[in-house]
């Protein structure tokens, strides 16, 4: 091809707007049309998103649901929401978490303790009218411990006689389980041996109440059934992935004259930014999700009379594996422990009023005062590190600290926690740790193989009360993954867990305890978890801080009040549209 | 899949000169260069690259001479360090730390500049692993023809269908303990730490050699016709002297120009992996785990703006000088231009 | 006659392509169930295996999910959602991400394919710096950092759209530039290269040496030739547009599928992964089918055999 200069470009008239056609030149081309009709077509088609009638109550309560089956689920968002769906026969107090009668309006107690008689309410009924009686108590349960269900929390039930032999398929009728309905109203519970906090057990959602005759005909896509019957005190109405979970309020539940709230959305959040701008802009009444909150923010937000944070019940630590290397002697895992500074990372990193952790079983646990575990002493520290033959941290192993990757939310301080660890194990010690962000999967797989050195864990309570923080380390506890096995501390466990008297068990994990954090060190304590909720105390009633985090729905409720104008912030001024709309 | 793409250049025999015009005095090459120079953007991409690789390099020699210069040089030297941790959390930009600080109080100037070493590293090791994978499948698809070259591409094809997330989290999540206890192995444990490293130059390549594969088998495809190509045949060279002495070496243009294009995109899915939780390790920093921590600032409440501000600047800054010399060397590498 | 050789070469390559996926997402170490709080028992994690079938030989779970999937059109159950199957949750949240999608490349091709166009004819002029700026700037900003930016101003400063969320047409807004915007970069450039491209050929000195006013040699004619290549780019982009994208729908809470293509990956949902990949790679297939006739139709001198 001869090479030509191009021709002096023509400047298009600047004055004359060019019409359509010439620009786009549709005439010409059948092919651009698609491109031009198909999003007008969508646009029209994504208005026709399905009015709803508005909610009285938005509450953003974590990430979507994996499972609303009460008997398979595992995380704490979805506990939450299975407690509205379905009851079990006790339930916590929303004052003070501790159990009251639910779908039992009464219980008795053998004088050995081994033996729970539970007489069921009269007229309880699922929200589609058919009475609950104990046969769904009893199908309930038993289905809970079938492996067929495959639940992960099915070993709560283990304390009722038979009920581990039936799971593993030692027994294979359920009739020789502890689970008997004596007749229509009353349910007897056998157990193995007397336990302190079986009421608490009850009101554990594996132990809820479930519909056998929508599950025995739709199998594992029971939840999809509408209208689905419900023993809680709110009713399905919507699950949509992603998008929200609609409830409304259940008119057969026992308790239904007190239920506050007529619709409520639950929006999954997954990020915390989000959570805090559907808030801030009065979309959501209530972020409930100790995940969701930013922690750089922490110390303007814990100033802000809408934002409550409270005592929780779990706990960060360091899990050491005791079979690897140097940390197979307790004086260097006690080292360890000695060099971290829970009071800095508390502080600096996580911000949100946690207490740092020098012992296992939070503070604030019903009926239990912990020992006081170690201190923060590097002098200490570095004293018994000379002791283990490492004098000043030389010629000490390479070892690694792992914690698993997030890609959002408050697992993030999980890195942050890990950089300030290595530099007060540098310092305090002279011992150098390599940091390592293994992948979630990997994580947990691995840390199960017990392929780790130190890593980090955590651990949220089932139930207020110590044995369910202690019982982790136990022997044969699948929760233990550090190798550590001590004969003593699983008998002090044993006993304490067939005691009635209640100052001679917290003696007894008071001494467990002591073995734990304080003589063998497998684990090192950090800092306690805080909880976090964002809501207007002026404008929402029925929401009571306990360290359970435990927040009946059916009683909270929104006030219709003037609007308050919001308080003006540093980098933006916000006005709640919420406000602009009332 | 047959290519229909027709680029009316390629068919055509080589430029008629006019008797009138002045003897060619130049080579191609030099032509080339003189047109690029004259693309005012492309020249001041070149420098604004030149500028922050210098800044990049000088930054840690110059820390390391500050800290001989006195006790104030030392202090300096000291503070700016990217990983000393200190108390002065969110510290906005002020004299002593001129970017401000993170976190860990540590000084984000450092950080972001030896984040940048880290993502440059990441970004031309990547796409130089591209490039090798994707010109040898490529010109082999390409030359072989026929079967062989139906199979691979099929090949490309269904690794194409594939979500990269897919493979790339496979490939952490294997390969990565392997390489790690290979390389403590071999060398030792600090060698051993820059596993993750490692991995992200080769997966992420790895990932990204698809497109160049594709595009040098087009090129391939064209330049196969050609007569220098029988001639070097008819002369019996076997198949590999022709694609190393004569296909590859006229691909370069389209290649290093993709390359270009590439390394921007590798350094963006690095800090797409680095938001995910899966990018380089902490305490070590890129300007991709930088600005995904730093994404996480923007509320409505306050915002510590430093925090975003410089890596995000500084990358972009980059990324568009990468991208605008990337054009520049492909209009003066290409007959598009003018004489 | 060759578009239906082509769609019939779309099942061999589908049954390659899910076991690809099949097999890969099982090499990855870590499995759906391993998470912080382990079952008390190692009892119940057996149970939980045996009952998805995850403790057979792979060769037979791919069987056995074929049969699913070919006999009844079932992708199974998904491992993490363990009460959808992962034809709810693909049905639930494909419309969303399509409609995205779609808006997303409405709104891309509508900025691209203009300021592609009006920087490659006033080449060298100040629309030309500005609009290469502007698109070359768009693929450079992460999209992580480009949909808080949108919302910070739009949503929170202003008050003009909504935060987050899908439930009304203005919901949409602000997720469609976020997403559009990256790609309306992309178009651009191609565009502008396939514009400058175009201008030098032969043809094209032959209109205006025939006296074809500016206009129609630019619009009539260049213009048909120069948007092949974004054409060609239509295909994959539309099949990554229509399947959702990961960040837009984190940050706006969409209920679309692109948050389940890496967040499924991450929970070792193998159910959920393969089906996506399939769905993934049939409509790339189905797209890149489409482009192929839209080049016909577009180019006269382009024939298949």
């Amino acid at each position: 091809m001869a090479r030509r200069s191009m021709p002096k470009q023509q400047p298009y008239s600047r004055t004359k707007p060019r019409p359509l056609h010439r620009v786009l030149p549709i005439r010409h081309h059948a092919s651009s049309i698609p491109f031009l009709l198909l999003p007008a077509v969508c646009l029209v088609l994504s208005g026709c998103v399905r009015p709803e009638p508005p909610a009285d109550l938005v509450i953003i309560n974590g990430t979507e649901p994996e499972s609303l089956d009460p008997a398979t689920i595992v995380g704490i968002p979805e506990m939450r929401l299975t407690k509205a769906l379905f009851e079990g026969l006790v339930r916590l107090d929303p004052t003070n978490a501790q159990p009251i009668p639910a779908l039992a309006e009464r219980w008795d107690v053998s004088p050995d303790g081994k033996v729970y008689t539970f007489h069921l309410r009269t007229n309880a009924t699922w929200s589609t009218g058919e009475p609950i009686t104990s046969a769904d108590v009893a199908y309930s349960w038993l289905r809970a411990l079938s492996p067929g269900t495959a639940g992960d929390y099915a070993g709560q039930l283990f304390y009722i006689k038979n009920a581990e032999a039936y799971y593993t398929g030692k027994i294979k009728d359920p009739a020789q389980v502890g689970i008997h309905a004596l007749d229509a109203h009353t349910v007897r519970v056998e157990l193995n041996d007397p336990l302190a906090f079986f009421l608490d057990l009850c009101t554990f959602p594996t132990l809820a109440v479930v519909p056998h005759q929508t599950i025995e005909k739709h199998d594992y896509r029971w939840l999809s059934v509408r209208p689905l019957p419900c023993s809680g005190a709110y009713e399905l109405v919507a699950w949509r992935l992603n998008d929200k979970v609609r409830l409304r309020k259940n008119p057969h539940y026992w308790d239904a004259a007190h239920t506050q709230s007529d619709i409520i959305d639950i929006l999954p959040t997954g990020s915390p930014n989000t959570a805090l701008n559907l808030y801030e802009t009065g979309v959501a009444d209530i972020v409930w999700d100790k995940e969701l909150v930013p922690s750089e923010l922490l110390d303007v937000l814990t100033k802000r009379p809408d934002f409550h944070t409270w005592d929780y019940l779990g706990t960060y630590f360091n899990r050491f594996n005791v079979t690897r290397g140097p940390l197979t002697n307790e004086l260097v895992r006690k080292a360890f422990a000695l060099a971290t500074d829970r009071e800095r990372i508390t502080r600096k990193i996580t911000r949100g009023g946690e207490k740092p952790a020098f012992h296992f079983v939070p503070d604030g646990t019903a009926n239990y005062q912990p020992p006081p575990g170690l201190p923060f002493d590097p002098e200490q520290g570095r004293r018994l590190l000379a002791q283990a033959g490492f004098p000043g941290g030389k010629s000490f192993p390479h070892l690694q600290y792992s914690f698993p990757s997030a890609a959002s939310g408050a697992a993030r301080l999980q890195g942050k926690i890990a950089v300030e660890l290595q530099q007060m194990w540098r310092d305090g010690l002279g011992i150098e740790v390599e940091l390592r962000q293994i992948e979630r999967k990997v994580f947990y797989a691995a840390q199960s193989r017990l392929d780790y050195d130190i890593s980090g864990s955590s651990w949220i309570g089932d139930y207020n009360d110590a044995n369910t923080f202690l019982d982790l380390f136990t022997s044969n506890s699948g929760n233990n993954r550090t190798g550590w096995r001590n004969r003593r501390y699983d008998e002090l466990i044993h006993q304490a867990n067939r005691q009635l008297d209640l100052k001679r068990r917290a003696e007894l994990f008071r001494q467990a305890e002591t073995v734990l954090v304080a003589e063998e060190a497998p684990v090192a304590p950090i800092y306690f978890y805080a909880g976090f909720n964002y809501f207007d105390p002026r404008k929402i009633t029925g929401i009571y801080q306990n360290i359970l985090d435990e927040h009946p729905m059916q009683y909270i409720r929104k006030v219709k009040t003037q609007p308050i104008s919001r308080i003006q912030y540093s980098v933006f001024s916000i006005q709640s549209r919420r406000a602009a709309n009332n | 899949m047959t290519d229909p793409k027709l680029d009316p250049q390629s068919t055509s025999p080589a430029p008629h000169r006019s008797p009138l015009a002045p003897p060619p005095s130049l080579s191609p090459n030099q032509r080339a260069w003189r047109r690029f120079r004259r693309n005012r953007s492309a020249v001041l991409s070149a420098w604004v690259l030149a500028a922050v690789v210098l800044l990049v390099i000088a930054w840690p020699i110059g820390l390391k001479l500050a800290s001989f210069a006195g006790p104030k040089g030392a202090a300096f030297s000291q503070a700016s360090q990217p990983d000393k941790l200190s108390d002065d959390q969110f510290q906005p930009p002020s004299a002593k730390h001129w970017f401000g600080t993170d976190v860990h109080g540590r000084d984000l100037l450092s950080r972001v500049l030896y984040g940048a070493q880290i993502s440059l590293l990441v970004g031309i090791v990547g796409a130089g692993v591209s490039l090798v994978i994707g010109v040898l499948w490529g010109a082999i698809a390409g030359y072989a023809g026929g079967r062989v070259d139906s199979v691979m591409m099929r090949f490309v094809d269904i690794l194409y269908s594939l979500p990269s997330i897919i493979f790339v989290i496979v490939l952490i999540t294997t390969l990565e303990g392997v390489l790690k206890n290979w390389l403590t192995a071999i060398g030792s444990p600090s060698l051993g730490k820059s596993a993750r490293l490692l991995f992200l130059f080769i997966g992420l390549g790895a990932v990204s050699w698809l497109t160049m594969a594709r595009i040098v088998r087009g090129q391939v495809l064209s330049l196969r016709q050609r007569p220098f190509v029988e001639a070097s045949r008819a002369l019996g060279a076997g198949p590999a002297r022709i694609l190393a002495r004569h296909i590859i070496p006229n691909t370069l243009g389209v290649v290093i120009v993709y390359i270009t294009l590439t390394v921007p995109a590798i350094i963006l899915y690095e800090s797409f992996l680095s938001y995910l939780g899966l990018g380089v390790q902490p305490p070590m920093a890129s300007w991709g785990s930088l600005i995904a921590e730093g994404a996480d600032q923007m509320n409505p409440i306050r915002i510590y703006w430093w925090l975003i501000a410089f890596p995000g600047g500084l990358l972009v800054v980059t990324l568009l000088a990468l991208n605008f010399l990337g054009d520049g060397l492909r209009d003066a590498w290409d007959v598009r231009g003018e004489s | 006659m060759y578009f239906l050789k082509r769609l019939l070469l779309i099942v061999p390559l589908l049954l390659v392509i899910s076991l690809l996926a099949f097999v890969l997402v099982r090499v990855a170490p870590g499995g759906p169930f391993d998470r912080e709080r382990k079952p008390a028992s190692p009892e119940i994690e057996r149970q939980l295996k045996a009952h998805y079938h995850l403790d057979e030989p792979v060769w037979k779970q791919y069987l056995r999910y074929l049969d699913g999937l070919v006999v009844h059109g079932d992708f199974g159950p998904s491992l993490k959602y363990r009460n959808h199957t992962v034809n709810d949750i693909i049905a639930q949240g494909l419309p969303v991400s399509m409609c995205l999608g779609m808006l997303a490349f409405g709104f891309a091709m509508g900025v691209g394919v203009p300021v592609g166009y009006f920087t490659a004819i006033r080449r060298g002029h100040w629309e030309d710096y500005s609009g290469s700026l502007f698109a070359v700037l768009m693929i450079c900003i992460p999209g992580f950092v480009v949909g808080p930016l949108l919302v910070m101003f739009f949503a929170i400063k202003w008050q003009l759209l909504p935060v987050a969320l899908w439930a009304s047409p203005a919901h949409a807004i602000l997720p469609t530039m976020a997403l559009g915007l990256y790609f309306s970069g992309r178009i651009a450039r191609l565009m502008r290269e396939g514009m400058l491209n175009t201008l030098q050929a032969e043809f094209i000195t032959t209109a205006r040496a025939k006296g074809l006013s500016e206009n129609a040699v630019l619009l009539k004619h260049a213009f048909r030739l120069a948007v092949l290549p974004v054409v060609s780019y239509s295909g994959p982009l539309l099949a990554d547009l229509l399947t959702g994208s990961f960040v837009i729908e984190s940050i706006f809470q969409i209920p679309g599928i692109g948050v389940f293509f890496v967040n499924s990956m991450l929970n070792r949902d193998h159910t959920m992964i393969v089906g996506l990949v399939v769905l993934y790679a049939t409509l790339l297939v189905l797209l890149n089918l489409l482009v192929d006739l839209a080049y016909v139709l577009l180019d006269r001198r382009v024939k298949y055999d």
